[in-house]
């Protein structure tokens, strides 16, 4: 079978797959849409949680840009697997024996105010959308390149499937589709990274092989260690060192830190914790989604350093030079077809080079080192066929988790805790059945119209999340005297500074976005970690000069510091 | 309220408390510390292969955030049976 029959078949019977689960898991009651029935088992939660995190961004982009940033990428490595700590340790336990619905109750509840709710809706709506359109570009884009259709059919075929299960399924079709969603993307990224490490170094861990000695074609060692190598091919081409990178450690440190706080504040990752049976469950499961995480992320490093050595040396050949483009493997020119691959024979020669500066006669995109780590390891064609389900697993499941974040803002938060207090459940549900209805179509419209900003907004999406959620959610739980004023005025502050400066940087005056104009050196992706800080200075402050918090929100407080009780998620 | 008096309630915070920032600060460490502050330091050494800060920042500090969560787990469960709040 070729790889297109081979492609339909795997992608098909995922489809499938999910759906099936959808009809068999389809939710009855607001409290089934919402958190699953809070019924969760929490390996299975850990399962979904991990699937809903890993993104088209994380199973198609991330290898790549680490393999083009070395060192630097490690922000995004330790950024998003540390924020599960925080989850862990200092807010799924406290969130879950609260036991509503959604992060605006919390906060709405907490700090006694129908202000302090609505900003956090504002806040989890805009993170939402700022993802969700990255998602269906991602579905449009494995479509067209692998089961060569347009981009838009692409994303009107994805939408249909996300509509039809989290729409019916609610967050119980969503959790069951993403346990299989996971099991799909984690065999299609593992699959080609096993293979590639085998070959490169006869490791068949590639957390492993990432560090060990390369092995020749028959398997015998070269004594040469693959990131020796790596510096070595670096230093050589003039790029900065692989295991050094190039941005600066405090600009390092603020990144990884904006990430990490702001994985900790995002919406649809702390709503995961509401779906558990129990407090005790709530704990364990942060930890096997960080375990299932974990598995792949490990891997993306080795996965980005093994990808880049192969591409050097096929691209610039034994002896440095470059080779024939006539003589070059068939995988340059698929993707060349793309216009993912350019290249510009500036010499003359006739020959393919890639280093850095001007003799450069290749331009590679990123997004491509994992797509075509198969055809470059010439894998057999039921890998790659492998690979195009995996990224849409990857897309489908992150959309379907944000769109039920946005679906429940809407209903729950919006309508019923706000404009129309007096509905019943049903019709909450229908609400909430309209807004995930709507919500796949704007998605829908984002993928097939991208706008120009996405990479952009998602610095933004972990910064207000870092500078704005977090803050409010630590303080609620670990303080008994932030009040309503402090905290309002706390998210206020951290959301606008941060804001202006990642808006002034990144849309206003983008020529000035260098580090020489920076404040301290911290580049917009990491200024989430300042807003932060600035949130929890004025909430404290503010709070020192108003009323005190009523006493029935210190007992609130106090209750929610212990498991004992937390029986089912509340109904409302 | 659930706990027996007032000072049992503080005991358990308090110790909760402990517990959480033991965990964090080794979570700093290993992260901010070994991964970024001290990075260019631990690179001197060799390890598995790897510079030793450039494998904490890309694998290390990984596994042992993984690692950190299961000892929350079974210490934070531990307590809450030794104060008498745990679930049913």
């Amino acid at each position: 079978m070729d790889v297109q029959t081979l492609t339909y078949l795997i992608v098909g019977v995922t489809f499938a797959l999910y759906i099936g689960i959808a009809i068999w898991s389809r939710a009855g009651s607001t409290k089934e849409f919402y958190v699953a029935g809070g019924g969760v088992p929490p390996v299975m939660n850990g399962m979904a949680t991990a699937a809903d995190w890993m993104s088209a961004a994380s199973f198609i982009s991330l290898a790549g840009i680490v393999s083009f940033t070395g060192y630097d990428g490690s922000v995004y490595l330790m950024g998003w697997t540390g924020g599960y700590v925080l989850l862990a340790l200092c807010m799924a336990p406290y969130l879950r024996k609260f036991g509503k619905f959604t992060v605006p109750d919390f906060i709405g509840d907490r700090y006694y105010s129908q202000a302090a709710r609505t900003v956090a809706v504002m806040c989890a709506i805009f993170i939402c959308f700022t993802y969700i359109a990255g998602q269906m570009r991602g579905v449009g884009v494995v479509f067209s390149r692998f089961l060569e259709v347009d981009v838009e059919t692409g994303v009107y075929i994805g939408m249909a499937v996300v509509f039809f299960y989290a729409v019916l399924g609610g967050m119980k079709g969503i959790t069951y589709t993403q346990v299989a969603q996971y099991c799909v993307l984690i065999f299609a990224f593992m699959v080609p990274a096993i293979f590639i490490s085998v070959m490169m170094t006869g490791h068949i861990l590639p957390q492993i092989g990432f560090g060990a000695e390369m092995v020749d074609a028959a398997g015998n060692g070269t004594g040469v260690y693959l990131l020796d190598k790596l510096d070595g091919l670096s230093a050589e081409l003039g790029f900065a060192q692989y295991t050094e990178g190039s941005k600066s450690m405090i600009d390092v440190f603020f990144i990884t830190g904006a990430l990490m706080f702001g994985t900790a504040g995002l919406p649809h990752v702390i709503v995961r914790f509401f779906t558990v049976p129990r407090v005790k469950d709530a704990r364990v499961s942060a930890g096997w989604a960080l375990v299932f995480i974990a598995i792949m992320y490990t891997t993306v490093p080795a996965l980005a350093a093994f990808s880049r050595v192969n591409m050097i040396e096929t691209i610039n050949g034994p002896d440095s030079t470059g080779v024939s483009y006539k003589a070059a493997p068939e995988w340059i020119k698929n993707w060349e077809k793309t216009g993912l691959i350019t290249w510009d024979d500036k010499n003359g020669d006739g020959n393919i080079y890639y280093t850095n500066g001007d003799a450069n006669e290749m331009k590679i995109d990123r997004d491509i080192m994992v797509l075509a780590t198969p055809e470059i390891a010439s894998l057999p064609a039921w890998v790659i066929a492998l690979v195009a389900a995996g990224g849409l697993a990857a897309a489908l499941s992150t959309s379907a988790g944000l769109l039920l974040v946005i679906s429940t803002s809407v209903s729950h938060d919006l309508l019923k805790k706000n404009l129309m207090p007096d509905i019943s459940d049903k019709e909450e549900l229908k609400y909430a059945r309209i807004a995930a209805g709507l919500g796949v179509v704007m998605a829908g419209y984002f993928g097939i119209n991208p706008p120009g900003f996405v990479a952009a907004v998602v610095a933004i999406a972990f910064g207000l999340a870092a500078s704005s959620l977090f803050p409010a959610i630590i303080m609620g739980i670990f303080s008994k005297t932030v009040n309503k004023e402090g905290a309002i005025a706390g998210m206020l502050s951290g959301l606008f500074c941060t804001a202006a400066y990642i808006v002034y940087f990144k849309f206003v005056n983008p020529s000035a976005n260098v580090s020489d104009n920076w404040f301290l050196g911290i580049s917009p992706e990491g200024f989430g970690l300042v807003g932060m800080f600035i949130n929890f200075g004025v909430a404290f402050a503010v709070t020192k000069v108003t009323k005190k918090i009523p006493d029935d929100v210190v007992a609130m407080v106090e209750s929610i510091r212990f498991p004992k009780g937390s029986g089912e998620a509340q109904d409302h | 309220m659930a706990f027996e008096n007032e000072d049992k309630a503080n005991g358990y915070w308090s110790e909760n408390l402990r517990l959480v920032l033991k965990l964090l600060a080794i979570w700093a460490f290993v992260s901010f510390g070994c991964g970024i502050l001290l990075v260019d330091v631990l690179n001197e050494i060799t390890f598995m292969g790897f510079k030793l800060g450039f494998w904490f920042a890309q694998q290390g500090a990984m596994y042992v955030f993984v690692a950190l969560i299961f000892v929350y787990v079974a210490k934070a469960n531990a307590l809450d049976k030794k104060y008498n709040v745990h679930e049913d």
